[in-house]
């Protein structure tokens, strides 16, 4: 018995799953949570990720099939699914080995066959990104994140100047890395920006700096673009 | 058949006799044995890999730089005195090129960025696998003996446990795995040894047995011994697949085998008999007295709330006898020399308040249905047999069983352990990291003989801890001496005299940390002496009121009398300075009002330290640092002063920017912090 169950666990779930009958269909599906978690790269996410199927009153739909599809190296557990009795499909993701974002596709099909998905991120850590998600719940989250916990009270509220957060792609996108660097190093003021924010540069050494900048860029929504070599035009 | 056979015998014979005719053929056979080389050569998988790399990188804007930077045929990194050949380059063409971070593809990503350069360790050293094959299957899958696989990515962070010996930034699961294998006493069992010749050592002390029939029942030893996660969820102690008998048996040696304590017999019946008057009163004292701190205990909604230092008290109600509770609750360390629990100085109303609140916290189901006949001496004998098989006396003390050396295998090099020593189960992967958590998962479905205990671990826990065995090789011991970082050595700093006592009945290095030795929950107070003032100190130790208002964990009231805190206080100012500036060069008065209004402007516009700190409550509200409203009383102006020049050197690890002050400034901002006294709105005025 045990051996067997061990087995089981060793295994990883093949894609060959028998063929689900879903009994309903829904129209859309929405996110219920677990996107864009923070996870090592070929390591299982804390959270299972969790969608709803609804049908086009915003009715949750129960037995519809949810497929979950994602870059090569990523595994899912299972693959697709029928949404259980609140209408949710719930999947455990391992991340693919390799560090970056990876966007996963989870889609249905409606009455007509007609297929419909949405997709989420989630993001892998290398180990820069990893050193710069340690730096940044220690020093910068108290301030760029929103959300408190129970151990750790944001201080978001108090600021006269609100800072952005960091998945703020719209904002951040636009900062170049050198740019970033500076605010980083020398404080707010140095490129004419609040004084809530102090200098780092004597907290932190040059590899935190830019591990801060790396976490910045691979949590980015909409993701970050790397601009590339730019030559001088002839 | 026949006529065949000489045809073709005739025809041969033909060729063979005609010079002409045979020096052809020869010469045909000989070409096609040529271009076998070259074309196995051209067909390689490498070249193959190569080839596709230039495909790939030709209509990137990068091109030109790539192919300027690619070198064809068989790329290497052999450095010698690592004993390290890789030929991984080979293939994987891009991985010094930073411009490919952004690649998904394999095998033509950049490396992402890590502290070490390539060519100075190599592949195999982090990746494991043979770095001297050219091909795939031999480079990256290979099983063979002396001959191991490429380590699967989630593992990865073991390789930097071969030299790093200290917690890593960076490498979290490595440095939960080492914490696991310390705080589930794994290393009690197994012996680790590390390169530099130091073992492992185990954070978490569970209790002695001695004394267990005064502390508990024989029915909830057996409940709990039969499954501990069903005590508590978070418990430590794992799980044994004990046999009903079994678990009867050993409950039934441990109680015959426990001496009465006469002060677990001592309690006041008279006070515990009348209910307490206020119903509520005992939970708002378990606050009060920040028990939260250290134990946790399940909310209505079912989650556990509180710390991890202490046992979860949930069900305590269930576990523990009254009388102990109290004489525990009165005297930690009578009991538990080794316990982390402070010793309150309760009063016999509150230690009955406190008790009575505990008492309730029960859960009938757990022992309900445990029934045990009265033991018989051949019971009791075997239940001391299994006490010893199982290796209980290696993280418990139990009277008359010796602590057994070396229990479970030797575990020093289990990363670099062959594939040809381990038994596989049917239908598992055969690779070492595989193996190392299915044993951990499930070690009892290796073999039912087996002495290891399950234990209660989350799958990401299971990740972790195989993590830490994976660090673990022959390569961390073979590698340059030089390569090693040892882990900071521990401290062994216990307070001295008079004090010393104190401290170690208030068991202040459970949370906080002096000299390399404590906690990590509460500040640090190496150099407390310098920092605060004497005063301050004196009534904060009476009465501690907290300087972050948004902390959960706070330093308890511990009702010390005045002649304790004036002996804590005086060891605490005398013995607890930093050597880099005298503590009094500064005056804690005195300074001129318009040093104190530069101060005031400095801290409001230039460094907005009003961000994280409070100075007016009525107009600031950050509440990341302490309160400052009276820091002026609380604070030494030289520790302020040093504190502003350089945070970093005075309390290592604060998240107080380093703001590069000049003299003047720090100056200035001493005199305005000093300035606030408290009291009066003094703040607001200035």
């Amino acid at each position: 018995m045990l051996a067997l169950a061990l087995c089981a666990g060793c295994k990883h779930p093949t894609s060959s799953a028998p063929a689900l009958k879903p009994t309903a269909s829904g129209t859309a599906i929405v996110l219920v949570g677990g996107d864009k978690q923070l996870g090592s790269p070929g390591s299982r996410l804390s959270q299972p990720l969790q969608f709803q199927v609804n049908d086009n009153l915003g009715n949750a739909v129960t037995g519809a099939e949810v497929e979950i599809t994602g870059p090569k190296g990523v595994i899912f557990d299972p693959a697709q699914v029928l949404t259980d009795e609140n209408g949710q499909a719930t999947f455990k993701v391992r991340l693919g080995g390799i560090s970056g974002r990876y966007e996963l596709t989870a889609s249905s099909r409606d009455a007509h066959g007609k297929p419909f998905s949405l997709t989420v991120a989630e993001f892998a850590a290398g180990y820069q990104e990893q050193v710069g998600y340690e730096v940044n719940e220690k020093y910068c989250s108290r301030c760029h994140d929103q959300d408190s916990t129970v151990t750790q009270v944001s201080n978001y509220d108090n600021l006269a100047v609100k800072p952005h957060s960091f998945s703020n792609g719209d904002v951040y996108n636009k900062i170049t890395a050198s740019d970033l660097a500076t605010i980083i190093t020398h404080g707010g003021p140095a490129i004419n920006r609040s004084a809530l924010m102090p200098p780092y540069g004597w907290t932190l050494n040059k590899a935190e700096t830019q591990a801060v900048i790396a976490y910045i860029r691979l949590v980015s929504d909409p993701p970050y673009v790397a601009p590339g070599v730019v030559y001088a035009k002839h | 058949m026949q006529t065949k056979k000489t045809g073709f015998l005739s025809s041969l014979k033909a060729i063979v006799c005609d010079p002409f005719t045979m020096f052809g053929v020869v010469s045909a056979i000989l070409l096609l044995l040529l271009t076998v080389a070259p074309a196995k050569d051209y067909l390689s998988e490498w070249r193959g890999y190569q080839r596709q790399y230039l495909t790939f990188i030709q209509n990137r804007g990068d091109a030109v730089t790539l192919r300027r930077h690619f070198q064809g045929g068989i790329n290497q990194i052999w450095i010698p005195q690592l004993d390290v050949v890789d030929r991984c380059q080979t293939c994987h063409v891009g991985v010094g090129e930073a411009s490919l971070a952004d690649v998904k593809q394999q095998p033509f990503r950049a490396h992402p960025p890590i502290p070490h350069k390539l060519t100075e360790f190599g592949c195999v050293i982090c990746h494991r696998g043979q770095g001297a094959a050219t091909t795939v299957n031999q480079a990256h899958h290979s099983d063979m003996t002396g001959e191991e696989p490429i380590l699967p990515a989630r593992y990865i962070e073991s390789s930097c446990g071969q030299c790093h010996h200290e917690p890593l930034e960076g490498t979290p699961k490595l440095n939960q795995g080492r914490t696991l294998l310390s705080r589930y006493g794994c290393v009690n069992c197994h012996t680790i040894t590390l390169p530099d010749g130091s073992t492992m050592q185990a954070t978490d002390f569970p209790p002695p047995l001695t004394h267990i029939a005064d502390k508990t029942t024989r029915e909830w030893i057996y409940a709990w011994l039969k499954d501990p996660a069903a005590y508590s969820s978070t418990a430590t102690m794992p799980n044994f697949m004990l046999s009903d008998s079994d678990a009867s048996d050993i409950s039934a040696f441990l109680m015959a085998d426990s001496t009465p304590d006469p002060a677990d017999r001592i309690s006041s019946p008279a006070a515990s008999k009348t209910p307490p008057a206020d119903p509520t009163a005992g939970a708002s004292l378990y606050g009060e007295s920040f028990c939260a701190s250290c134990h946790a205990t399940q909310n209505e909604a079912g989650n556990l709330v509180g710390g991890t230092l202490g046992p979860e008290l949930t069900n305590v109600g269930t576990k523990v006898k009254p009388a102990w509770l109290l004489a525990w609750m009165r005297d930690p360390k009578h009991y538990d020399p080794a316990t982390r629990m402070p010793q309150y100085r309760w009063t016999d109303a509150q230690l009955n308040l406190l008790a009575a609140f505990l008492e309730n916290k029960t859960d009938p189901d757990f022992v309900a249905n445990v029934h045990l006949q009265p033991a018989t001496k051949q019971q009791i004998a075997h239940g001391k047999e299994l006490v010893m098989e199982n290796g209980c006396a290696s993280c418990h003390e139990i009277p008359g069983v010796p602590k057994p050396e070396n229990f479970g295998p030797n575990l020093s090099r289990v990363g670099s352990k062959p594939l040809v020593q381990l038994i596989f189960l049917p239908g598992m992967e055969h690779s070492l990291p595989a193996y190392l958590s299915g044993k951990i998962r499930q070690p009892r479905a290796f073999g039912a003989s087996l002495r290891m205990p399950k234990f209660n671990l989350s799958s990401a826990q299971v990740e972790a801890a195989t993590t830490a065995l994976l660090s673990l090789t022959d390569r961390s011991f073979s590698l340059p001496a030089n390569l090693q970082v040892p882990s900071t050595p521990q401290s062994h700093y216990e307070p001295a005299g008079q004090a010393g006592q104190l401290m170690s009945s208030l068991n202040c290095l459970s949370c906080h940390s002096i000299n390399g030795h404590g906690g990590t929950m509460a500040p640090d107070l190496s150099w407390e002496g310098s920092s605060v003032q004497r005063t301050w100190l004196e009534s904060f130790l009476k009465n501690p009121n907290t300087l972050r208002p948004t902390l959960i964990r706070r330093m308890p009231k511990f009702n010390l009398t005045d002649a304790e805190s004036t002996v804590l206080t005086d060891y605490i100012m005398t013995a607890y300075q930093t050597p880099s500036f005298v503590r009094d060069e500064m005056p804690l008065t005195g300074y001129s009002p318009a040093l104190i209004e530069k101060g005031r402007e400095l801290f409001y516009s230039r460094y907005a330290c009003q961000s994280c700190h409070m100075v007016n409550p009525n107009v600031d509200k950050g509440y990341i640092g302490p309160t400052l409203t009276d820091v002026g009383a609380r604070l030494n102006a030289a520790w302020i002063f040093h504190y502003l020049k350089d945070p970093q050197a005075l309390r290592p690890g604060t998240i107080e920017p380093n703001q590069h002050l000049s003299d003047d400034d720090a100056n200035a901002l001493t005199a305005f912090l000093m300035a606030q006294k408290g009291g009066a709105g003094q703040g607001a005025k200035q």
